[in-house]
């Protein structure tokens, strides 16, 4: 029997590999997807407890989740176009203009 | 069967996230991503929500990732044969078990009540779940509709205007 309980700990485990991507990869744009899995894992988490809820509400939520997501791909692959024409470069270790 | 298919993709998802982190080049990256996608929707199905799988496979595994294999490719980001491509391995590895431990535990420690809504299988079988999904996004979660439309908009505005050679 899969309770959701199962479907919790399945969403933590994917949240943490995201963790775990974004912290140890240098290309930006793998950055970027481990962001967008550890959102996904997210939505998971709360079509799960829509259902275990018996309510509606929670999949709106995943609804705007996928916008605001829809909405940070585009902005973030446009600023990596423009850091790229700058530095020839994703590798998060080019990220320094900013440090003095 | 339930709890086999479950696992089945449990599995598949798990896997394929791993290699997200894991494979060298992005295009591959991209490719495993969109099979946790993939497996995500199938889970989703299972939970009794067939148009968040939709949109799931549509907007996730359609757009979001013709996007993103679109600016790999215009970047040009071979593999990178000879340079390391990982840094801070063990940190990041400490960091994520850690939050997988903490997370665990309050999991297995809270249990996840509330005051039941009236959205239960039959009635999603009876009038259908995007019926379910329209009728609360137009009339209770109208207000954030219209804001997330606006949100689009800046987001359109704001890629045009960084990816512009000159403003």
């Amino acid at each position: 029997m899969i309770t959701v309980y199962h479907y919790l700990i399945l969403s933590a485990i994917i949240f943490s590999i995201g963790t775990f991507g974004v912290l140890t990869r240098k290309n930006a744009i793998v950055i970027f997807m481990c962001i967008e899995l550890m959102l996904n894992s997210v939505n998971l988490t709360f079509i799960a407890l829509s259902r275990h809820l018996q309510n509606m509400d929670g999949q709106i939520f995943v609804f705007f989740i996928m916008t605001v997501a829809a909405a940070e791909a585009a902005v973030g692959l446009a600023l990596m176009i423009a850091f790229y024409r700058n530095r020839e470069s994703i590798d998060s270790d080019d990220f320094n203009m900013l440090k003095w | 069967m339930l709890s086999i298919l479950f696992y089945l993709f449990a599995t598949v998802a798990v896997f394929s996230a791993f290699y997200v982190t894991k494979s060298r080049s992005p295009v591959n990256s991209a490719l495993w991503l969109v099979t946790t996608f993939i497996c995500l929707a199938a889970l989703y199905i299972m939970l009794d929500a067939p148009f968040m799988a939709a949109i799931q496979i549509m907007v996730y595994a359609g757009a979001i990732m013709v996007l993103i294999i679109f600016v790999i490719m215009l970047l040009n980001l071979g593999t990178a044969v000879k340079k390391r491509y990982t840094h801070a391995l063990v940190w990041g590895g400490a960091m994520s078990v850690l939050m997988l431990f903490v997370t665990n535990f309050l999991i297995r420690r809270g249990v996840p009540t509330g005051k039941l809504g009236d959205v239960t299988t039959q009635t999603i079988q009876s009038y259908g779940h995007t019926e379910l999904i329209g009728k609360a996004m137009f009339t209770d979660f109208l207000l954030p509709f219209e804001i997330a439309s606006i949100l689009l908009l800046v987001a359109i505005v704001g890629a045009v205007i960084l990816s512009k050679r000159e403003v």
